[in-house]
């Protein structure tokens, strides 16, 4: 009989811990409110209202992530520079930041007391209680997903493809076009996605800057808090559908990154 | 026409220190080196690709220093091709196309170019359905295809397999003959450089240590660094009196005065003969050692034999055949002959 390796059994057994860790208290959250019950909640505007925000303003976080982080992507990818690694820390640091706190910082420019907040005021921009506001947030905790993402996709393309390009005639523009972004389209798209998801799951930022209009999670939370765990959980499952989207089409973009190479 | 004056490039940890060559209109030129000598270093400040440090860059007489790449006229080929992996061949071949005037002979020239390069059943395949060969084919159809000014080519040759290997250097030297555009190739290769080139430079750790005609590197380098590259492997401390060398404990007769301030001597590992018994040379011309077998590395039809000879190690080749002849074996003595027209004093 085949003898079973000790550490290979050990590792199987970690692994069905930590799926069923993961997947058990999903699956139940989505087996337990009725079919009835999310047809109901489906039907309820306010829910689809905060699942269609949730998802909009994610989306738009990840359209301003692409117009701003592909160049500073790029940037971090390709030149080395005094100060990258510190430039690179503070890529990462929403991610490493308690949520209400980017919440509250962002509050804090966008108040009266100070210049942006009075600018942007007469500018007709409010941020507080609106949506500008959670896009605001979901740009600033979805922006380290996509830079990385990126970043990581344009120095898997050989520079020389870069070099060849300019020989031929084409500007650093061009070159840019023609062929940086064909050859890592795939990353930016992962990019995005990974920015959308990140931003649609956010709570803490966005239940400070905007607890009005609600978002889903800002929604899961109100009806948590307001009406007990059953009038939360078809809205949560809902979401969880809509993750699951994300995710689903995550992996097909990207089969863990074996077609890239 | 390239004319590099005082090129000083500065990176972390490696300079390229005051490199000056010029490259004559339509002539091949060759930079010689080990790999991290900074050929390749040369040839992307060359082409703007590289910010430089001091120095100026003329091509055809036009200063290019401060020129982005795109505005060099300059074609580059490297030994990985660097083709487009998003395109097929035919894309690939006129991606330049749109940022060069529209000539009245531009597509007649890019005719010529498939034709020349045999790349008309390639057109439309992409790149991961090419061989090497094929995709060397195209990488230099792609830097043609712009009508550059000049042609930079990275070691073109080092990547492909020997059959890939002959077919393309000789595609390089008909090339380079009937569009007569200026080439200058970067290599380690001294056969690369005698097929194609009529010039060369020998550079190591960012200097260039010789420039000269290519059989004049080779059989009069001026330096035991070019020695070495140029397959000198046999180099020694000497002291030269007239028409003798003293290397250690061994006189050497040499055919001629050499100057006294020299200070090397080196002799190829092909020219050294050695022996199983004591030779009647009687040519009076050969120098004659007894010495001791240290290590036989057979390499196929030759073997690369050690010899221990009053405390020189020499480095020989002789045909695997003759050491069964002979009777050559470690450990075994034999004597040594240096015929003195291969000695080489510098």
């Amino acid at each position: 009989m085949r003898r079973i390796d000790p550490f290979h059994a050990l590792a199987a057994v970690c692994t069905l811990l930590v799926v069923g860790f993961i997947v058990f208290p999903l699956v139940e959250m989505i087996r337990q409110p009725t079919a009835a019950n999310l047809k109901a909640s489906l039907a309820d505007a306010d829910v689809r209202r905060a699942i269609w925000l949730s998802v909009s303003t994610s989306g738009a976080a990840a359209v301003i992530a692409f117009v701003f982080g592909t160049p500073f992507a790029y940037l971090l990818a390709r030149r080395d520079f005094k100060g990258k690694r510190l430039v690179e820390s503070v890529v990462d640091l929403p991610i490493m930041i308690p949520h209400p706190v980017i919440g509250i910082a962002i509050l804090s420019l966008a108040g009266r007391q100070h210049w942006i907040g009075r600018l942007a005021a007469d500018l007709g921009v409010r941020v507080m209680g609106s949506v500008t506001g959670i896009v605001i947030v979901l740009t600033f905790v979805g922006l380290p997903f996509y830079i990385n993402t990126v970043k990581n996709g344009i120095e898997a393309i050989p520079l020389r493809l870069e070099n060849v390009s300019r020989s031929l005639g084409a500007s650093s523009f061009g070159t840019f076009w023609r062929v940086v972004f064909p050859l890592a389209w795939r990353s930016v798209l992962v990019g995005m996605i990974l920015c959308t998801a990140r931003a649609v799951s956010e709570f803490g930022a966005v239940v400070i800057v905007a607890y009005h209009p609600m978002t889903a999670p800002v929604m899961i939370y109100e009806r948590f808090t307001a009406y007990g765990l059953r009038h939360s959980q078809p809205v949560a499952v809902w979401l969880i559908f809509v993750c699951l989207g994300l995710f689903l089409l995550l992996r097909w973009i990207n089969p863990a990154g074996r077609r890239r190479t | 026409m390239i004319e590099v004056d005082g090129l000083c490039v500065r990176l972390p940890g490696f300079t390229l220190d005051a490199i000056t060559l010029h490259v004559a209109t339509g002539e091949f030129f060759t930079i010689l080196g080990p790999t991290g000598s900074g050929k390749t270093l040369i040839l992307e400040s060359i082409a703007g690709l590289v910010p430089i440090h001091s120095g100026r860059i003329r091509i055809d007489g036009r200063d290019v220093t401060d020129l982005p790449p795109e505005r060099r006229q300059i074609g580059i080929v490297y030994q990985d091709q660097a083709l487009f992996p998003h395109l097929s061949v035919v894309q690939i071949l006129r991606y330049g196309l749109r940022y060069r005037p529209r000539t009245a002979d531009r597509e007649e020239k890019i005719a010529y170019l498939i034709e020349q390069l045999g790349l008309e059943p390639l057109l439309e395949r992409g790149v991961v359905n090419l061989s090497g060969g094929e995709r060397q084919r195209v990488a230099l159809a792609r830097a043609l295809s712009v009508a550059p000014e000049i042609l930079l080519l990275d070691e073109p040759l080092s990547a492909l397999d020997p059959n890939f290997r002959e077919e393309i250097r000789g595609l390089l030297r008909r090339l380079h003959h009937e569009t007569g555009i200026t080439a200058l190739m970067v290599t380690h290769d001294f056969a690369e450089a005698h097929f194609l080139a009529t010039r060369t430079a020998v550079i190591e750790a960012g200097r260039i240590e010789q420039i000269g005609r290519v059989a004049d590197v080779f059989n009069r380098p001026i330096s035991p660094v070019v020695a070495a590259f140029v397959g000198m492997k046999n180099i020694f401390e000497a002291r030269f009196d007239g028409c003798a060398a003293r290397a250690g404990a061994l006189t050497f007769s040499l055919t001629g005065p050499v100057d006294p301030a020299w200070r090397f001597m080196a002799v190829r590992p092909e020219d050294v003969r050695v022996h199983g018994a004591s030779p009647e040379t009687g040519d009076g011309a050969s120098n004659l050692f007894s010495g001791r077998v240290t290590r036989i590395d057979h390499q196929g039809v030759f073997a690369d034999v050690r010899v221990r000879c009053n405390g020189l190690l020499w480095q020989t080749l002789l045909p695997t055949s003759r050491l069964l002849d002979e009777a050559i074996a470690e450990g075994g003595e034999v004597w040594l002959e240096v015929p003195a027209e291969k000695i080489h004093a510098m």
